[in-house]
């Protein structure tokens, strides 16, 4: 076979095996709270999704939109050998930017939403690009660089949202809606999906799939990062500038965390920026997202579209008297054990190379 | 006839390769007895399975006549037997009668108790004549010192059966004498030793038997004295090997590459000397230069400020007699300078790239390879076959190979192919041939040669003298980071070459101007 299509058969059966062992374990602590309702409750998460028919569908693809980003972003840093753990942080300020403009824009006219997807995007890319620069010219830890930016990206937005009487809807404690000509078109998916709160940003969300598969497989400027991520001294040596490199790569993963947060609160359903003091989980989650998708777009693209789909199947276990918090402990827990994909895979390899000896 | 060690048909598999394949081999009390072969030809595994760290699918190991089961190092340790690894095993920090004593203290009331100890270390090291400091710390003495180290350790263990796995790697050729005087004491007090190694110099200089290993086969034991290196080598390689170099005589043309005083100041904290101090040569056209020194002298720090890699604190480099001291890596990469590097897997090439992307690693980006961003995979492709075809690279899936996949050999040649292919105006081949067997150092001196007569400039840089003498037109030796010699090879003996490389000699270098 084909060494690149063997790797991605490899790659497919350990995502596979991951989240088989994810749900394994999130039966198992079903079977722990509630015994008696664990067998029903285990088929609702696995079918939940479907309980309101093509809504429940569309709803699985407004959830998708965001963490299929933010994991696109962990995931591209991490091919260029990089660990952007800073996508919480890059998420808000995306969101905030987009609803600045959403809110403020209104002389943009039917442009307003495009402008501030853009502006998402810009704010997400500045915000990745400052450990970028602290990393390349002052040899700042990628990773404590990011996590300093995820809690001053919260606490500055809190800050201005809080303070500002034209962003601020002070009964609610939460930022104020945005105009309708800044939501997202829904593009005909509302059609398909009626009812739900899917809409076009999931295109867009699948065109920087694309996006990004075409930067790292087709151009120079993928190889380039690519040889970086697997090798940094190679690729020095090689005369490829890596402080160059690591800046862009950073900025952006930023861009595409910083989309996901635009998109999101972009999306007209509802969903305004609360003053709390909480890290936005859909950073995190993108962490999980990338590495059952095995950090490659595709891959990724798949494993935002499983996360979504099983949390949406876990909203339904309230129906079978599981509480809110052990609801979420055995989506996390799903989720946690699909993550382990990457050490599956080097079993897999192990296994492989003992079959094959070592060629 | 008394065997203190019998390896009797050892037969032992990895899957799809057959490491040992039926190998006998017998030691006899109080000799040296050389384990000549390739690297891959499976002496390590043989070692390991003696050693207890494998277990072998046939075959039995004797000692002193009685079978035995090997499991564990400790087993053998049981036995008697000890080894020296080509790496070191010692702690640096540690003094040298702590490194000894180590897993073996003496512990009184809970406290160590080293009187013991420092009495039979000093017994045993004026018995063999291995005299060291037992009170210096690992970290200042020298490689050769810390090599009695290892042996002490061993002798302190009463082991009776001692492995030497390629000991004069590291070594100067007085160093390597003075180990052979003391490996010819340890059998004359009745130890037997094992001694793997490639250098048929040495197996000729110290070894009374010689069994050699091909490819997983044992090919046969002869007796030292009545044999011959070109017979050893031929047993070894399965053909008539010619190491033997015909230089033609090239007159060398212009200077390609200068190097004015250039300087790498320490970056240890602590450490104030130079690492590389005003260094300055020249290197011109058909002519090979050789930095010649021992590992460590500053020769790996000097090729990285030449090429780039690291940093430089002062000094000047020209390239056809451009200055491009504060130029970029890509710059002199395509200015007409080409780089083999020490470190062929962390510099040298991607090896989770394919071998068709590293062979274009610093030509991406060029209209060739390249166009409006995207790359020309095709056009990646073609170019990968013809080096393939023309450097006889070998891999299992030609151009879409993965690096990591293929043999040392391979990478190496995959690496030159590149550099050569880019037709350089100089070409600085750092340990060329370091860790590759016989086929391949053959193919690699011959392309750096071709480079010479063509009249290129060849900067080299290696430890082994064969190489250096071999190779080159002209020797600098470097030491401390000095150049303390600039010799002809025609003019001088390893052994006087040997003593530059130690700093035990020192000329005025002639500064060419």
């Amino acid at each position: 076979m084909n060494e690149a299509k063997h790797k991605n058969m490899v790659g497919l059966l350990s995502s596979i095996f991951a989240i088989v062992v994810g749900l394994l374990f999130g039966f198992i602590v079903l079977l722990a709270s509630n015994p008696t309702q664990a067998v029903p409750g285990f088929f609702t998460i696995l079918t939940g999704s479907f309980t309101h028919g093509l809504k429940g569908i569309g709803q699985v693809f407004y959830y998708a939109t965001p963490i299929i980003l933010t994991g696109l972003s962990v995931g591209f840093a991490f091919k260029t050998g990089l660990f952007n753990i800073g996508t919480p942080g890059q998420f808000i300020v995306g969101a905030f930017a987009a609803i600045v403009v959403g809110i403020r824009g209104d002389f943009l006219g039917s442009a307003q939403w495009v402008v501030a997807v853009l502006a998402s995007i810009a704010a997400g890319a500045l915000w990745g690009l400052v450990p970028g620069v602290l990393n390349a010219y002052f040899n700042v830890n990628v990773v404590i660089a990011c996590i300093m930016m995820n809690y001053i990206g919260m606490y500055l937005i809190n800050f201005i949202v809080k303070g500002s009487k034209t962003l601020f809807d002070s009964l609610r404690n939460q930022s104020l809606s945005v105009d309708k000509a800044a939501e997202i078109p829904k593009m005909g998916l509302n059609l398909l999906f009626p009812e739900s709160s899917i809409n076009g940003g999931f295109f867009i969300a699948i065109l920087a799939v694309v996006l990004i598969h075409f930067i790292l497989n087709k151009t120079a400027f993928g190889f380039e990062l690519k040889a970086a991520g697997f090798n940094r001294d190679a690729s020095k040596y090689a005369g490829m500038n890596e402080k160059r490199n690591i800046i862009l790569s950073m900025a952006i993963a930023g861009a595409l965390a910083g989309l996901a947060g635009g998109l999101l609160y972009l999306a007209g359903s509802g969903k305004h920026i609360e003053i709390v003091d909480v890290l936005a989980s859909e950073g995190f989650t993108g962490i999980s997202v990338a590495l059952l998708g095995l950090s490659s777009p595709l891959g990724i693209l798949l494993a935002g579209l499983f996360i979504a789909y099983i949390t949406a199947g876990g909203f339904y276990l309230q129906l079978f008297e599981f509480s809110t918090e052990i609801i979420d402990i055995i989506v996390a827990v799903i989720i946690y054990f699909s993550a382990f994909a990457l050490i599956i895979k080097t079993f897999i390899e192990r296994f492989d190379k003992k079959r094959n000896g070592g060629k | 006839m008394e065997y203190i060690i019998e390896m009797l048909d050892i037969t032992k598999e990895f899957p799809g390769i057959i490491a040992n394949d039926n190998i006998t081999l017998q030691i006899k009390t109080g000799e040296i007895h050389a384990l000549l072969g390739e690297n891959g030809a499976g002496k390590s595994t043989l070692m390991s399975v003696l050693f207890g760290l494998y277990q072998p699918e046939k075959g039995v190991i004797k000692v002193k006549g009685k079978e035995v089961k090997v499991n564990s190092p400790l087993d053998a340790n049981d036995l008697g037997i000890g080894m020296v690894h080509q790496h070191f095993k010692l702690v640096h920090n540690f003094t040298v009668l702590q490194n000894i004593v180590l897993g073996m203290e003496t512990v009184k009331h809970g406290l160590i108790e080293m009187k013991e100890a420092r009495k039979k270390v000093m017994t045993l090291s004026e018995k063999y004549n291995l005299f060291v400091d037992p009170d210096a710390l690992i970290s200042d003495i020298t490689v050769g010192m810390q090599q009695r180290v290892e042996i002490l350790k061993m002798l302190y263990r009463d082991n009776e059966i001692l492995i030497f796995d390629e000991p004069t790697a590291v070594l100067t050729p007085q160093e390597i004498d003075e180990l052979m005087n003391i490996m010819r004491n340890l059998t004359k007090e009745g130890k037997s030793i094992i001694f793997i190694t490639h250098k048929l110099n040495e197996i000729k200089a110290v070894a009374d038997r010689c069994s050699v290993l091909r490819r997983g086969k044992y090919i046969g034991t002869v007796e030292v004295s009545d044999t011959d290196k070109e017979m050893m080598s031929e047993m070894m390689v399965g053909r008539k090997v010619n190491l033997k170099i015909d230089k033609k005589e090239v007159k060398p043309g212009e200077v390609v590459l200068e190097v004015k005083e250039l300087s790498v100041k320490a970056k240890k904290e602590g450490h104030t000397k130079n690492i590389v101090n005003h260094v300055s040569f020249q290197v011109r056209k058909g002519e090979v230069v050789c930095i010649a020194g021992i590992d460590g002298n500053g020769q790996s720090e000097l090729v990285q400020a030449i090429t780039g890699i690291s940093g430089m604190d002062l000094g000047k480099i020209l390239l056809n007699g451009e200055d491009i001291t504060k130029k970029s890596i890509r710059y002199k990469n395509t200015h007409g300078m080409s780089h083999i590097p020490e470190d062929r897997h962390k510099h040298g090439l991607v090896l989770d790239y394919t071998l068709g992307e590293n062979l274009v690693l610093q030509q991406y980006f060029t209209p060739d390879f390249q166009s409006r961003g995207f790359l020309k995979f095709n056009k990646i492709d073609e170019y990968a076959k013809h080096l393939i075809e023309k450097y006889d690279i070998r891999s299992g899936q030609g151009s879409i190979t993965s690096a990591r996949s293929m043999s040392g050999g391979n990478q190496q040649k995959a690496i030159i192919a590149r550099e050569i292919d880019k037709n350089p105006d100089v070409l600085i081949a750092v340990q060329p041939t370091r860790g590759l067997d016989v086929g391949a150092i053959e193919f690699i001196h011959k392309q750096i040669m071709e480079q010479r007569d063509n009249g290129k400039a060849v900067l080299l840089i290696s430890l082994e003298l064969d190489e250096v003498m071999n190779l080159s037109d002209r020797i600098l030796v470097i030491y401390e980071g000095e150049i303390v010699a600039d010799l002809d090879p025609k003019k001088i003996t390893i052994k006087e070459l040997g003593l530059y490389m130690a700093g035990s000699k020192k000329e005025e270098v002639k500064h060419h101007e």
